[in-house]
């Protein structure tokens, strides 16, 4: 089991590891779970303005698309680019090779964002 | 609640995801649908299909009975043979595509598990003077599929079944368990289905496993099949027709035999123009991998020009891929596209199936 002490997460199942002013941003284990098969990512290109709580690219899987919704704002710093070719890796790896974006200037608007605990609660773990 | 097949228990203790499908508990997978896909496109995988339905007619009447309600010709069928075929209500809507094999005493038609009350009462209401069984809880349905299933399922049998020709059956023993051993599957692969008494379902999918280990056999669920069935072109009811949509129009009109004489549906069908249907069942390609799903609209020049009934990402081909219904008055050479959640798709037309398993293999 990964160490999430680190791991702040949404109700809609992303995550954010901040990192000073940079985070990262994934999908949870559950959330790759219940989704199955990743096949597509719909993500932002590197500059682009990311908002806490907004709609920022599309998660796809054999079974289901679904929306992403980013936990923190920020600009866009890198995509991770080996999902291209091989986005299954969000659902061998989701807390690690299978992130998503980094951020810059990261803006954690505080509030709703769960630890690790109060994630595994929502989600019945 | 869901109904479950006698293979329930094998799955939970498998740590399958579940699913309902059909009304029953199904699995959806056992490990991921990529690698269940990739061990039945290249090795040999193992599908409880005992969600499916089973009606055996018999006695006098049975052919002229299976022949009012099909619109494939049973008639040539000879003892062994199977055949595919559709339903269709009096307007040549299909009430569900079935699969009929002849026995020395009857025919037994397939149907799916989500049609079944349908089904049985469709044919209730349309036939008269025949015995009739439904023998949906009584069998349980194993499917082998893959280059290796051959072999696998041959190595258990009694007698010889790799002389089993396409689209026929032998009756024989499975690892000791009496078995309806029929050279049919839903993949796109070779491979045998396994109709057997139901009770006898549980040993024979252990047996199966362990004996097929070696040869890379592996459970694979739901998920896989719709993805294989995909590739290989084949339809799936509820999704690429319904009970308003005619066989011409969905491509099947190779299964209508209007020589054969009446069948139910077969004034309406006669009808329509089987070069120029209602509508036009095509397969398309998309670039990339977003997935064109049932029911998103595809487009020529921006306007509505029909539907998608089916897609996925071919594990095999590295692309997406679906099939759709375009209204009849779309050209063939048309630029189509399709809406993705508000993304426009550019799709191309491609022939069906998309996957055809190598010669030989």
């Amino acid at each position: 089991m990964a160490d999430l002490s680190n791991y702040r997460f949404t109700a809609s199942h992303e995550w954010v590891r901040a990192e000073g002013s940079n985070a990262t941003i994934g999908i949870s284990d559950h959330a790759q779970a219940e989704l199955g098969d990743v096949i597509f990512l719909d993500l932002p290109e590197v500059g682009a303005t990311v908002k806490a709580g907004a709609k920022f690219g599309a998660i796809e899987s054999v079974k289901a698309a679904s929306d992403l919704y980013s936990p923190v704002g920020g600009v866009v710093a890198e995509v991770n680019a080996a999902l291209t070719d091989h986005p299954e890796l969000v659902n061998s790896d989701p807390y690690g090779e299978g992130w998503l974006l980094r951020l810059e200037s990261a803006t954690d608007d505080g509030g709703d964002l769960l630890d690790d605990a109060g994630y595994a609660k929502l989600v019945g773990a | 609640m869901a109904a479950r097949t006698p293979l329930y228990e094998k799955h939970v203790a498998a740590g399958a995801r579940m699913v309902e499908f059909g009304g029953f508990d199904m699995p959806l997978q056992y490990s991921t649908i990529r690698d269940e896909h990739i061990a039945v496109r290249t090795r040999c995988g193992l599908f409880d299909l005992s969600h499916m339905g089973e009606v055996r007619f018999s006695g006098e009447g049975a052919l002229e009975a299976v022949q009012h309600l099909v619109t494939n010709d049973v008639s040539r069928l000879e003892v062994g043979g199977a055949l595919y075929g559709v339903m269709c209500n009096e307007e040549g809507g299909i009430v569900d595509d079935v699969v009929v094999y002849r026995d020395p005493g009857g025919y037994m038609v397939v149907i799916n598990a989500a049609c079944r009350a349908k089904d049985i009462a469709w044919m209730r209401g349309h036939t008269e003077d025949v015995t009739f069984d439904d023998l949906s809880d009584t069998l349980a349905l194993l499917a082998v599929q893959g280059p290796r299933a051959v072999e696998v399922v041959s190595r258990l049998c009694a007698d010889e079944v790799t002389d089993v020709r396409p689209f026929h059956f032998k009756d024989t023993a499975v690892a000791g368990v009496h078995a309806a051993v029929s050279r049919t599957g839903y993949t796109g692969e070779d491979g045998f289905e396994l109709y057997v008494d139901a009770p006898d379902a549980s040993g024979l999918w252990d047996t199966l496993l362990e004996a097929g280990a070696a040869d890379g056999l592996v459970p694979c669920g739901l998920g896989a099949r719709d993805t294989l069935r995909l590739e290989a072109g084949l339809r799936l009811y509820g999704q690429d027709m319904d009970d308003r949509t005619d066989p011409y129009s969905c491509a099947l009109g190779w299964t209508v035999k209007p020589q054969k004489g009446e069948f139910i549906g077969s004034d309406a069908l006669a009808r329509l123009d089987p070069k120029r249907p209602p509508r036009r069942f095509v397969g398309i390609e998309l670039q990339g991998r977003a997935i064109a799903r049932h029911g998103q609209r595809v487009l020529v020049e921006g306007q509505e020009a029909g539907e998608v009934t089916s897609g996925t990402y071919s594990f095999t081909l590295d692309h997406s891929i679906a099939t759709a219904s375009l209204n009849g008055d779309v050209p063939v050479d048309a630029l189509l596209s399709v809406d993705i959640r508000g993304t426009v798709a550019a799709a191309s037309v491609v022939p069906l199936p998309f996957y055809r398993r190598p010669k030989g293999a």
